[in-house]
């Protein structure tokens, strides 16, 4: 048996901690600042061997006491530190009485260690050590959390940071992790039981009969326009690094810094929209992607998107920053601040949004749709930072523009015989990569929208998409039944890749939710019109009604999931098992 | 950082995971080791990915992935057999419901009672056992009162739509009677557009008497806890049925409007009024009993969700 604290490990992975200790209170490793400069210039500080070990532990939340699952005893789990060009060995001991895993999110490995159980490998049985052993080979922010049942809203999850052999392509002082996250005290089998019951059940924002005739077409519909989440502030606390917003997150900083932020939604089920009133945030990187910096005063993120953005706050002053739920049920919360308990008003939570018939397809008024298909010249011209380049968009071939397939044009959506696991059906989808989504509509301020992604550096892969899949999905509310195609994934388990082939990926959403949707082992590029820059992301979020491609290079072999990242509709069947097969041979 | 703080605060760490303390998350002192990389965008951003790298890494994303997946050998730390792999998610759990609608105390004139409506099914999406039991006690002079209840399977045959088919036990006694019998049930349940409620079932006695119900209920949010929930219930049959007081032709038609309170989902007293009206040939076997044919109450009780 392996000593689960070898020293320098768990030096570590509890540095912060200690300090805190001698100091002041006991803290999760997460919301310690990250480890310096010098870790960065010296490799042999980056750990060949990372030991973690999970199990049940009494933890308080928000003064409550609760249990949850934790890594090395903290929610969320210890950030892991990792070089690019290293290999990560990192250790899992099994402390609890049922099986678990470790999905490293968005890190490209081979299928093995990739942490799913009934994909990847077994999974890992009580009381067993398992070892993950992956070659690192990307940089930037990314995350972990368990694949297995719904341990992940135990607060099985946390922050995995690779640093780049290579500078990055902007500057900044200061480092901090936001991770955000949703806490429910019920047992989240529970809450799934109720949803299945009943599931309005935690929608607590429903339209009273003041609005019964504005409501008449979503009545004939048998549609809830109010249905934003389905587990909402009833049950959740949101919780940024962990804590509650009343306790307050704090990063510090001096007058004119730069600090990086790298949010990560780690939540099970919340998209959350984040500010930081008084301040403007350059969006840097995207799913652990560097992209063309884009300077905006809001943005939203989905459950298991990241985004890296830096702030230059200049006052002596506090400012918060602000993660409100995407159904205004209530908010994550944290502060940076020149010291120690200050604090900036609180916005007010804005009201909840409602959803629009265009959500349902039926909106043919195409005018919003003109701006987007070219690029965003003007989101350079936001940028604060001299560093940064002003000319990223004007540097771009527009030649390379006529072998995109983007195209925003709504199509009539006739493909609708999904059978009684899809209950409502759009009239028409169509792109919505250019709008900041429900709720963000009419801010009169800067949101990031994702036609504003576009990679720093053209695609390696430039070769035209061969093969188009087409994905639905599916989703029936009353029963909540949730899957691809009208099926879930016992009903229909698996898609074929061919190896080798540059794959068109179809998303189109029948349902009036957002969704999340993760495809492991491999990026996916967003057609989003940036032509041969397309952002690389791990996870699109697609909108009701929207239709969107992604391109995959089908560059690995083995079983990797694809799937919604909404705990509870992955797991009620919104999932499917890629392999990857060769190409058949043609028959002649 | 000082080595005597760090194991200081490693055995206290330690020490209070062992006797199984709860770790009080807080703020904390933000003391930042600045992490700062001075390299900066230069005019092309193509340039920084076509300097030099260092001799061991290639930024060549093509050769990355080969790298990860071909040169990179896998560690064989997982022996067991994949056929023996859970899997990756169990989506065909069984769930189940358990919603006593009514149950409440009926104040009419004369003629107290009380009523309830119990429904409950236990499955998954597509299947599913349901129960259903309904069924009154009067408390007049002497105790008299009827029960049904009805166990049905269900499938799902339309994404709003389940069909039920199953058997209905009726029993009926009182002073001087006591009687019951067996139907056949098959069904439909399910949600409407415009958000109606609907149950609706055909049975056929034991003796092949044919007859019919439909019920029909809506909410109505009056705030977020307040639910108004008017229902509407017809039954028909196609025979008379004397032994049972039934004529053939509807029946009976009910109306109820019921506020219901809910303190939360699974906890709603209400407060409401219910009219039912006893028509054609039924009607006359109900005078002929001495009974009333038209019956408004006043009605009170609670609505539980488990």
């Amino acid at each position: 048996m392996k000593n689960p604290l070898n020293r320098r490990n768990f030096l570590r992975l509890t540095t912060g901690l200690g300090l805190a200790v001698g100091l002041d209170y006991l803290t999760p490793a997460h919301s310690q600042p990250m480890k310096g400069q010098k870790a960065v210039q010296d490799n042999s500080k980056y750990s060949d061997v990372i030991d973690l070990t999970i199990q049940e532990t009494s933890v308080k939340i928000g003064g409550r006491k609760a249990t949850g699952i934790t890594v090395n005893n903290t929610i969320p789990a210890p950030l892991i530190r990792l070089k690019e060009g290293q290999t990560a060995k990192i250790n899992v001991t099994n402390n609890l009485n049922q099986d678990t895993s470790i999905h490293w999110h968005g890190i490209i490995l081979p299928s093995k260690m990739d942490g799913v159980p009934g994909v990847s490998f077994a999974g890992i049985k009580p009381g067993q050590t398992f070892t993950y052993e992956f070659p690192v080979i990307q940089n930037g922010t990314y995350w972990y959390h368990s694949h297995s049942g719904l341990q992940e809203q135990r607060g099985h999850f946390g922050a995995m940071i690779i640093d780049p052999i290579e500078p990055e392509p902007f500057e900044y002082d200061k480092d901090y992790v936001v991770i955000l996250s949703d806490w429910t005290y019920e047992d989240p089998h529970d809450v799934l039981s109720n949803l299945k019951k009943m599931s309005a059940y935690y929608n607590n924002q429903r339209r009273t009969i003041e609005h019964l005739s504005d409501d008449s077409m979503w009545r004939e519909m048998r549609m809830d326009p109010t249905d934003i989440a389905d587990v909402t502030g009833a049950t959740y606390s949101y919780l940024m690094n962990g804590l509650v917003p009343e306790t307050n997150w704090t990063g510090i900083f001096k007058p004119g810094e730069k600090v990086r932020l790298r949010f990560i939604n780690a939540a099970a089920m919340t998209f959350f929209d984040v500010r930081i009133p008084g301040l403007r945030m350059t969006v840097v990187q995207a799913d652990g992607q560097n992209i063309q910096p884009v300077t905006v005063d809001e943005f939203r993120i989905g459950v298991s998107e990241t985004y890296d953005v830096i702030v230059q706050p200049r006052k002596e002053e506090a400012y918060t920053i602000f993660a409100e739920t995407m159904d205004r049920s209530g908010y994550a919360r944290g502060t940076l601040a020149i010291s120690k308990g200050m604090s900036a008003p609180i916005p007010k939570l804005r009201e909840r949004p409602v959803r629009s018939m265009k959500d349902m397809g039926m909106n043919h008024d195409m005018s919003g749709m003109n701006n987007n298909s070219t690029m965003n010249h003007d989101s350079s011209g936001h940028n604060d930072h001299g560093s940064m380049n002003h000319d990223a968009s004007e540097n771009m071939d527009h030649t390379t523009m006529e072998h995109d397939m983007f195209n925003d044009e709504a199509v009539m959506n006739d493909s609708n015989d999904f059978g009684v696991g899809n209950a409502g059906v759009p009239m028409m989808v169509q792109s919505r990569l250019n709008e900041p989504g429900i709720g963000l509509e009419n801010t009169g301020t800067r949101i990031l929208v994702y036609s504003d992604l576009r990679n720093i550096i053209p695609g390696y892969d430039q070769r035209k998409p061969d093969r188009e899949i087409e994905l639905h999905l599916t989703g029936n509310m009353e029963r909540y039944m949730w899957s691809f195609n009208g099926k879930k994934y016992s009903e229909e388990k698996e898609i074929t890749f061919y190896k080798g082939e540059r794959l068109r990926l179809t998303f189109i959403n029948q349902t009036m939710m957002e969704h999340p949707i993760h495809l492991h082992g491999m990026w996916m590029e967003l057609d989003n019109g940036a032509g041969q820059y397309k952002p690389r992301k791990h996870t699109v979020i697609v909108k009701p009604a929207e239709k969107m491609s992604v391109e995959v290079n089908v560059d690995v072999t083995g079983k990797w999931p694809l799937h919604c990242h909404l705990l509870y509709h992955m797991k009620v069947g919104m999932f499917r098992t890629v392999a990857i097969a060769d190409r058949p041979v043609e028959a002649s | 950082m000082n080595s005597k703080i760090i194991i200081y605060s490693s055995f206290l760490t330690g020490f209070l995971s062992l006797i199984n303390i709860p770790i009080v998350q807080s703020e904390t002192t933000q003391h930042l080791e600045i992490f700062k990389l001075k390299e900066t965008i230069t005019n092309n951003n193509q340039d920084i990915f076509t300097q030099d790298f260092d001799d061991d890494f290639v930024a060549n994303e093509n050769f990355n992935q080969e790298f990860a997946q071909q040169e990179y050998e896998v560690p064989d730390t997982n022996e067991e057999n994949e056929e023996n792999w859970p899997s990756p998610i169990e989506d065909d759990e069984i769930f189940w419901l358990l919603l006593v609608d009514r149950l409440e105390y009926r104040a009419s004139d004369g003629k107290d009672l009380f009523y309830w409506d119990v429904q409950g099914w236990v499955g998954g999406d597509y299947e599913r056992i349901w129960l259903k039991t309904e069924g009154e006690v009067a408390f007049a002079e002497k105790e008299s009162g009827d029960a049904e209840i009805q166990l049905l399977y269900g499938y799902l045959i339309a994404p709003f739509w389940d069909l039920q088919v199953g058997l209905r036990y009726d029993r009926e006694y009182g002073p001087d009677d006591d009687k019951g019998r067996v139907f056949a049930v098959i069904g439909v349940e399910g949600l409407a557009p415009n958000l109606f409620e609907v149950d609706t079932a055909l049975f056929i006695s034991e003796n092949g008497d044919i007859s019919a119900r439909l019920e029909v209920e809506q909410e109505l949010l009056v705030t977020q806890k307040l639910i108004l929930q008017p229902r509407f219930e017809i039954n028909l049959a196609a025979q008379e049925v004397e032994n049972f007081g039934i004529g053939s032709g509807v029946n009976d038609i009910e109306f109820g409007l019921r506020l219901r309170y809910e303190i939360n989902r699974n906890h709603a007293p209400y407060l409401g009024i219910n009219w039912i009206r006893l028509v054609g040939r039924t009607s006359d076997f109900s005078r002929e009993e001495g009974e009333s044919v038209d019956n408004f109450s006043v009605v009170g009780g609670i609505r539980l969700l488990f």
